[in-house]
């Protein structure tokens, strides 16, 4: 099944993501949902009704943690996997 | 005729929950510590960690659901909350969207009318005409995790990020759109300070940003009943902000639909110097946030024993002491309303009553002293050290007429600071009253003596010279006399000079 996916679609999606994409890049995530959502489509054949949506693969409830202090200051290693930081933040893109 | 038009106002008020450590992993929430020193895999939304819930954060919202008056939901989970800022480490921010722990409750709020609305609404048999009680909705309350800090770097062309919030447990609590007025938001918010700052779940402190207020706020015409568009302003650091943001937004609304132009639901961003709010860019107000169930976190079953056991552990609230106190306890209206405003203040009056002490004794030093120095240090009454026991032995001290009232203040002093112990103190650094009438007699004498140019004054009626006779007798004891115990003995010593006279 084809998906149609409109000119408005891609350009919302890239807002959401804040993704900047080429004309190219535009006609290429078009091909690429198109063939994820008609996968999702295949799974829409199986007949759902009355089953309960899943949350959680295993049957299990109140997994609860006690409200102690388990870790210690680790922000040297923490900042050690960011491509850039300084005086011991991240740096990221200009956010405003 | 213009229209008139009705203001209706919900709150969103997200409150910082006073844990010891974030919601779903074991970093602590300490504030104010060095960047990102309170981090971990899982806060910083590491791929391959699990998130695992903090039980407090659980006790917590039920807490607050309860005392709100709210449906606690039996069975509940987070969802994903999908957005890209990096604020947020993993893109999304876990938070409850379907089934919320807390729904359907209401807090009662008492407020003073305000003069230039609806003055003809009020009753003139209330003993205070102006003082209103009004039911506001909870619509519901859920448990969220709080986002990291932005540095800007000035001038530079990149954001510094602290990730040492992200994480922090929060519950959101959305009002119904009931209330009409600044004033009846104002004292929304205190019900909601007072209540969370009793059970001890959370400071609330607005400033410090632990208690962070939306508004949504829209105009329908009066004696219609459909709500009008909306808008969100956010961004206000304090009730004067607040206060000042409604008026605003309701006089921008009532021009716009005057003019015959609409509403745009959008978010707004207060301004506190210029005292205006400007709408945020559309695409921070594109709200497709897709919401999830969050598949890294089990499902959460609150069972009956456990809604008892936080239920029975509800303190008395502020609004019920203020009851028992004025049937129980023979002192002003204004001392109950101070004394019951935080709860270690109305505890510790408690505790030392309980000990022995006259209600109004122990209600004048925590209205007198014990306020003065808390404001002269800046602190908070949950940062009160001394005991009951202290306060119960100052006042025995001042009682006894052990000690004077200079010497009490001073000893409340330390006691305050370091608790220490009033009768210990009062022994150690020898600051018992001269006691023995001899001594003072003495004293007194002497300073008559000293002082013939005061005495010939007094014999001449100036009544002033006595004050300063009495002044120099407290000096010459080292300040520990009873002062109305010297007046009265210089006095009677006074009165034989002016008879030999
Ligand atoms: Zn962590």
């Amino acid at each position: 099944m084809q998906n149609g996916i409109s000119d408005e679609m891609i350009e919302y999606v890239g807002i959401l993501t804040k993704l900047e994409l080429s004309e190219e890049e535009k006609e290429q995530a078009r091909e690429d949902m198109g063939r994820l959502l008609s996968y999702i489509d295949k799974l829409g054949e199986l007949d759902t009704e009355g089953v309960e949506p899943m949350c959680h693969v295993l049957p299990i409830q109140n997994v609860l943690r006690e409200d102690v202090i388990t870790n210690e200051d680790q922000s040297r290693e923490l900042l050690g996997n960011a491509p850039c930081r300084r005086d011991n933040m991240f740096v990221a893109p200009r956010a405003f | 005729m213009a229209e008139k038009y009705e203001t209706v106002i919900g709150l969103e008020v997200h409150v910082e929950l006073a844990t010891k450590t974030k919601i779903f992993c074991g970093c602590s929430t300490a504030f104010g510590d060095s960047p990102n020193s309170h981090t971990c895999p899982i806060c910083l939304g590491m791929p391959g960690t699990l998130p695992m819930l903090n039980g407090r954060v659980l006790e917590y919202a039920v807490a607050a659901g309860i005392a709100m008056n709210c449906d606690i939901s039996r069975f509940c989970r987070f969802d994903r909350k999908n957005y890209f800022y990096p604020d947020n480490p993993q893109n999304y921010q876990i938070s409850q969207l379907y089934l919320p722990i807390c729904r359907d409750g209401w807090v009662e709020i008492e407020f003073n009318e305000d003069p230039a609305q609806g003055v003809e609404k009020l009753s003139p048999s209330m003993k205070n005409p102006s003082l209103r009680t009004k039911k506001v909705g909870i619509h519901e309350i859920h448990m969220e995790e709080d986002a990291g800090k932005l540095v800007h770097d000035d001038g530079g062309d990149y954001t510094l990020i602290d990730y040492n919030r992200a994480g922090v447990p929060l519950i959101e609590i959305v009002s119904e759109p009931d209330m009409r007025t600044a004033q009846e938001v104002i004292a929304y918010l205190e019900k909601l300070r007072r209540i969370l700052q009793y059970l001890g779940v959370s400071d609330c402190k607005l400033q410090e940003g632990s208690m962070r207020v939306d508004v949504n706020l829209s105009l329908r015409k009066e004696g219609t009943k459909e709500l009008g568009i909306r808008t969100e302003m956010k961004n206000l650091g304090s009730f004067h902000a607040i206060s000042r943001a409604i008026e605003s937004e309701r006089q921008r609304q009532q021009a716009l639909l005057e003019s015959g132009r609409e509403v745009v639901q959008e978010t707004r961003r207060w301004d506190e110097g210029k005292e205006t709010s400007y709408a945020m860019r559309s695409k921070e107000n594109a709200r497709d946030y897709r919401y999830f169930p969050d598949p890294d976190l089990a499902p959460i079953c609150i069972s009956h024993g456990f809604w008892e056991k936080i239920r029975a552990a509800q303190p008395e609230f502020c609004w019920e002491k203020r009851k028992r106190y004025k049937a129980e306890y023979d002192i002003p209206e204004y001392d109950i309303d101070i004394i019951t405003d935080s709860r270690q203040m109305a505890e510790l009056f408690e505790a030392t009553v309980a000990l022995g002490s006259q209600p109004k004794k122990v209600s004048n030093w925590l209205m007198g002293e014990t306020l003065r120095l808390l404001r002269e240090r800046n602190l908070d009454p949950s940062d009160i050290r001394f005991t009951p026991e202290n306060l119960a032995k100052l006042i025995a001290l001042t009682e006894s007429r052990t000690i004077n009232s200079t010497v009490a203040k001073e000893v409340f002093e330390i006691m305050f600071t370091e608790n220490a112990d009033p009768e210990m103190y009062v022994k150690e650094q020898r600051l018992a009253m001269v006691a023995d009438e001899e001594t003072l007699r003495r004293t007194a004498e002497k300073v008559i003596r000293e002082n013939p140019k005061s005495v010939q004054d007094y014999i001449r009626g100036k009544d002033r010279a006595l004050g300063y006779l009495v002044g120099q007798t407290m000096i010459a004891c080292g300040g520990k006399a009873d002062p109305v115990g010297a007046s009265r003995l210089l006095k009677e010593l006074l009165q034989q000079e002016v008879n030999e006279a």
